[in-house]
């Protein structure tokens, strides 16, 4: 009942964002500029909120993510631009494949812990980008050239889809389980929970909406080269995850709308603007150190008043 | 009900456990003490599937399930309640008894073990919402208590339910695992605090380095010049 209404309340709101924003792209008060980086904060909070289920949930602590995002990215591009298929198939085609490369990675690499992990989910990515860069098919290193088809639509679309699917995940049952592995492992392994299940489960859930991220971001900027999806994005990616309060969903999203605009902002200033980004990152770090929004939700802000010490 | 056949479990090239054998039957409160490192934990990891044996059979209710996966021995009625308490500490109270019934799809049944939980910890009733990090050590210790009651076990492993707790505090949780015995749960208990184990249990073993050196009843081990001097302090 509870969950059902914060559903249908997020459908209306993700309706109205939508609304508003396409009134104003159709009216042309929104021009190209600021509908591009519409589309790059819809990526961004997709990245965002796909590494939010393997960090934040289930607390396994990968920052290869671009290496999935390359995947999605480079697949739907081969499905559209050489095997000439319609967009909404090569994204699903990016997604999948992305989502079965997460499979493929996270059997093996999710045994290990920390630190370990996060080294091997690490050279797994720039191992994918490494295979990238040496096929020519795809273009080796100068890239392939994709046709911009993605809107705004499509974009937003894709948002609605990942936090949709991720949060309800969240408050299932296997999401309680992903989040009481983040908790202790080995109590959950003890309660019964199949640990090594659950990880894998996020993990590869975690892959298919970065790699639907990719397929999108491919398609907008005309042309994907490997050292886009290099460890850098990678960083970014978790950035976002950790600013916005790790196993805070609508932390991640606001973080991601929020670094996509202080990086939009800062375009105008080339020369300092890495000085800058990294003056905010610190800033945010030292005065809110469990991120924007700490492990709460913004659903919970509006839940004040109801708390309070119930008894049995 | 439980039968542990000469086991050897090691760390990787560390032998942990050499040949062990116990027995814990139906009804019983059973204690295994021993100092630090004699391979207490290390038993009962692997009487609950969290390690494997390397050697050798964990027998219970006459099948085997040494090696086997640990929902697997959960499913069985096993229970293991670890050691340093470890609660989900951003969950609830509530939350924390829930992913204690993980396996379990019997919603009354699972309401009903949660009214009984609350009832031998009251405590835990009155927190029921708030963050279990918050609780103090000895309400951690009874919430990873009823926790692993909430999985509806015939079989509780309690490792080490004294560790870190005011004497007071202990009492009251040997109280509790004396009334969970009655309640007619079997317990097999890991203790470091020799006396209050042996007042509460059965039967005894006691381990060092690995190996069973002595078992009997709680009564021969407590008034055995052995242990005494090595466990119970003074003569």
């Amino acid at each position: 009942m509870k969950k059902s209404k914060a559903f249908w309340v997020f459908s209306a709101l993700a309706l109205v964002i939508y609304a508003v924003v396409q009134g104003l792209i159709s009216s042309g008060i929104i021009d190209l500029y600021y509908q591009n980086i519409l589309v790059q904060m819809c990526i961004n909070i997709m990245l965002a909120v796909s590494l939010h289920i393997v960090i934040g949930i289930t607390g396994q602590f990968s920052i290869g993510h671009a290496g999935f995002m390359a995947v999605g990215a480079y697949f739907s591009a081969i499905a559209t631009m050489k095997l000439g298929l319609p967009l909404p198939v090569g994204l699903a085609l990016g997604a999948g494949v992305a989502a079965l490369a997460g499979l493929l990675v996270g059997l093996p690499t999710l045994r290990l812990k920390g630190d370990y992990l996060a080294i091997a989910t690490l050279g797994f990515a720039e191992i994918i980008r490494i295979i990238f860069l040496n096929v020519d098919y795809v273009g080796g290193a100068a890239g392939m050239v994709v046709t911009n088809m993605t809107t705004w639509t499509y974009a937003f679309a894709g948002v609605v889809i990942t936090i949709i699917v991720i949060s309800n995940f969240t408050n299932s049952r296997h999401g309680r389980g992903a989040i009481s592995i983040r908790e202790d492992e080995i109590a959950a392994d003890a309660m019964g929970i199949n640990t090594t299940y659950y990880k894998v489960v996020a993990f590869t859930i975690g892959s298919l909406f970065a790699g639907l991220a990719g397929a999108i971001y491919a398609h907008n900027f005309f042309i994907i080269q490997p050292t886009t999806f290099n460890f850098l994005k990678s960083f970014d990616i978790l950035i976002y995850v950790v600013l916005g309060g790790l196993g805070s969903l609508s932390g991640s999203v606001i973080a991601a709308i929020f670094l996509t605009m202080v990086t939009a902002f800062l375009a105008n200033f080339p020369e300092t603007r890495m000085i800058i980004y990294s003056l905010v990152l610190i800033l945010v770090m030292l005065y809110r150190p469990t991120g924007l929004m700490g492990t709460k939700e913004i659903t919970s802000l509006f839940k004040f008043g109801k708390k309070g010490g119930t008894k049995p | 009900m439980l039968k542990v056949n000469n086991i050897d479990v090691f760390y990787g090239n560390i032998h942990a456990l050499k040949d062990v054998s116990l027995e814990v039957n139906e009804g019983e409160i059973v204690t295994l003490i021993g100092a630090n490192g004699a391979g207490k934990s290390t038993l009962l990891k692997t009487l609950s599937g969290l390690l494997k044996p390397k050697k050798g059979e964990v027998l219970y209710q006459s099948q085997q399930i040494g090696g086997k996966a640990a929902q697997t021995i959960v499913k069985n009625g096993i229970s293991h309640v670890p050691e340093g308490r470890r609660v989900f500490s951003t969950m609830s109270v509530e939350e924390n008894l829930e992913l204690g019934a993980y396996l379990r799809h019997d919603r009354d049944g699972v309401k009903k073990d949660m009214a009984n939980v609350y009832d031998l910890f009251p405590i835990l009733g009155e927190r029921r919402k708030q963050p279990s990090g918050t609780l103090s050590g000895g309400e951690q210790q009874m919430l990873a208590m009823g926790r692993a009651l909430m999985a509806k076990p015939k079989l509780l492993l309690l490792d080490e339910p004294s560790m870190g707790l005011a004497p007071l505090i202990v009492k009251r949780i040997f109280e509790i695992i004396k009334m969970v015995n009655e309640q007619g749960t079997t317990v097999l208990l890991v203790e470091q605090n020799a006396n209050m184990a042996l007042s509460i249990a059965n039967r005894a073993y006691v381990i060092e380095t690995g190996k069973i050196v002595l078992s009997g009843t709680a009564k021969e081990l407590q008034e055995s010049e052995q242990v005494k001097a090595a466990y119970l302090g003074g003569l």
